[in-house]
């Protein structure tokens, strides 16, 4: 695992020096606890520079190489920093009925969710929900918003002990 | 001999769908073509006692406004009126009607009065109003009782107009008419990144909004109970979209099935001891139904497709949804218990959110073609397709209960558009937004109220 994580030290080598330590120490949940901001840096970590979001095509759950590139970054953060709660949110756009994209986005989440678990990421830590159409991220009504808006994001929560 | 002189020339010549029934001699048949309105005179309705002038005036004011909204009647303003009607016993002057080309008299009194029963709370005692419907032509009262008596709270004023307008509406259409009826619908505010929604209910004309949930939880598609005392909703309220079902009386609310991870698109069977609705097991998104009474769930569809968007039939034995197991979102019929679902939707574009019609004979839908959303109407075999609207994006129609409007809402493009709910008759004529004070999405129309 540690071998694996190598090929992230140019991503890691521009955060701070607590960061790093944080990273390869793999096991902070503890202090996560303890320290909400230590909350918040982690989960800043995971949205930066691993990338919390993954688009999708028009009416399409497919995941594209990008979406699986990130993916991949996920699963290996998730395999390395126990501890956490993982749920999977899927959105659409707003060029669709509400209840079909209520359901698109369960599939977006699902589909994001067994990728993380075929990349080794426990199953019984992750959920999904879908939002369809309700929370996007972008207003306006042009492709340049809606491809942000046709997304899944995956937030991490750190589990309470005990 | 006039009057059979002006029929055939009005039926022959000018409005070839306007027909006046020959047993019935004040009566417009609704067709879907072009339809000139019945010209009717409602005078300020009397006050019997003082301090209740405004309200009659109210009355009579909103039962013109719902009539001529339907598009089929045309009010003769007051001032052209040569008659004046000052006693409510005295006989009418038809003469002078005629003159005015009058079709139809309603004459109206209102007082406030204490009732033997003590129906009302108000220390005035209940708001009665006593009306009468005339023929013009044929002389005659159209009542067999003479004239109709309504009591109710004086602050209900809204509601008795509109039972007035519907039974006047039903004299003259033979059709049930929809404007004692409620709206269940969802209020937003805020711009489409950081929109709040809360519950509401309205008047069919947007008077009288009421909220039924604070704007803490997102909350989406609410849907009248065939008897109007709940509604059945989507919240997210627990984090994930959930059915739940509110008693309107109690604002009771609980969450319908626990079973399910999410849940959302429920709608009553038409006895109202059902709901349908859809369920995602993990990827997959099926119908189910489930038994208000015994708690029991039976799944309708199975398979990796998306099927949502369930109405029943008005007999309750089928239902039509959307699914996309052709590839694109279509709409399908399904007998339930008896086999598979069989699409009806074979236009091009894609297809969702069918509402079968409360007379069974018309499925309404949201169509997409192209990036132009429409209503529209199909039978329910799909043949005889039409588009009655066409925005950036028309969705979730319902019917009046008697089949004749539909509403819809409508989203407005760009960082600022917002949502607003209109209606329009099924013939594609009379679109009219209802007017509210935030926007409002989502709307579920209910029946005929009391």
């Amino acid at each position: 695992m540690r071998l694996k994580y190598l090929s992230f030290l140019p991503i890691v080598a521009c955060l701070v020096a607590c960061d790093q330590d944080e990273l390869f120490n793999g096991n902070f949940s503890n202090n996560n606890t303890k320290n909400p901001s230590a909350i918040s840096e982690t989960e800043d970590y995971f949205i930066q520079k691993i990338g919390d979001v993954v688009l999708f095509e028009v009416d399409n759950s497919g995941l594209t190489a990008l979406a699986k590139l990130t993916l991949d970054k996920q699963a290996d953060w998730l395999s390395l920093n126990l501890g956490y709660q993982v749920l999977i949110e899927g959105h659409a756009d707003e060029q669709g009925t509400r209840d079909y994209n209520l359901a698109l986005g369960a599939r977006r989440a699902q589909i994001v969710k067994e990728y993380l678990i075929s990349r080794g990421v426990d199953p019984s830590n992750i959920s999904i929900v879908t939002y369809g159409k309700e929370r996007p991220v972008e207003n306006c009504s042009a492709e340049v918003c809606w491809s942000q808006n046709r997304r899944a994001v995956t937030v991490v929560n750190a589990l309470s002990k005990g | 001999m006039i009057r059979l002189y002006k029929l055939l020339f009005i039926v022959l010549f000018v409005f070839p769908c306007l027909s006046l029934a020959q047993e019935k001699p004040l009566r417009i048949t609704i067709t879907d073509g072009v339809v000139e309105p019945l010209p009717l005179a409602i005078p300020k309705f009397l006050s019997e006692i003082i301090g209740v002038k405004d309200i009659a005036k109210n009355i009579s004011t909103l039962i013109s406004e719902d009539l001529i909204k339907t598009g089929l009647f045309r009010i003769i303003p007051d001032e052209a009126h040569i008659s004046r009607v000052t006693n409510f016993k005295s006989p009418v002057l038809f003469a002078d009607w005629k003159a005015i080309n009058a079709q139809g008299l309603i004459s109206g009194a209102v007082t406030i009065t204490k009732l033997k029963k003590k129906l009302c709370t108000d220390p005035r005692g209940c708001l009665v109003v006593k009306f009468k419907l005339f023929d013009i032509f044929s002389e005659k009262n159209i009542f067999v009782e003479g004239q109709k008596i309504y009591a109710a709270e004086p602050s209900e004023w809204r509601r008795l107009a509109h039972k007035i307008a519907d039974d006047i509406y039903f004299n003259l259409t033979g059709e049930i008419g929809y404007f004692n009826t409620k709206v269940a619908f969802v209020s937003e505010s805020g711009v489409k990144n950081d929109r709040l929604k809360r519950l509401a209910i309205m008047d069919y004309d947007g008077a009288n909004v009421e909220f039924l949930t604070d704007q803490g939880d997102l909350v989406l598609t609410p849907r009248f109970s065939p008897d109007g005392s709940k509604i059945v909703y989507t919240s997210f309220k627990l984090g994930k979209p959930q059915v739940f079902l509110m008693d309107l009386k109690t604002r009771g609310t609980f969450v319908l099935d626990e079973r399910s991870q999410m849940s959302f698109s429920p709608q009553f069977s038409p006895d109202g001891t059902t709901i349908v609705m859809s369920v995602v097991n993990d990827a997959n998104t099926d119908l189910y139904t489930l038994d208000l009474n015994s708690g029991n769930r039976r799944r309708l569809t199975s398979g990796p497709a998306i099927e949502t968007s369930p109405s029943f039939s008005p007999d309750g034995k089928r239902i039509v949804y959307e699914s996309d197991r052709s590839g694109t979102q279509q709409l399908y019929v399904l007998p339930i218990g008896v086999g598979e679902g069989r699409r009806i939707s074979f236009g091009g574009g894609s297809y969702g959110t069918p509402v079968w019609s409360p007379n069974g004979d018309l499925i309404a839908f949201t169509k997409k073609s192209g990036r132009r959303f429409h209503i529209g109407v199909m039978r329910t075999d799909g043949s005889e397709e039409r588009l009655l609207t066409s925005s950036f994006l028309d969705e979730a129609p319902t019917w009046s209960p008697n089949g004749r409007v539909i509403m819809f809402f409508r989203d407005k493009a760009g960082s600022r558009g917002s949502s607003s709910i209109f209606s329009i008759d099924i013939s594609g004529r009379n679109l009219r937004k209802i007017v509210i004070p935030n926007s409002g999405s989502d709307p579920s129309w209910s029946s005929l109220m009391n």
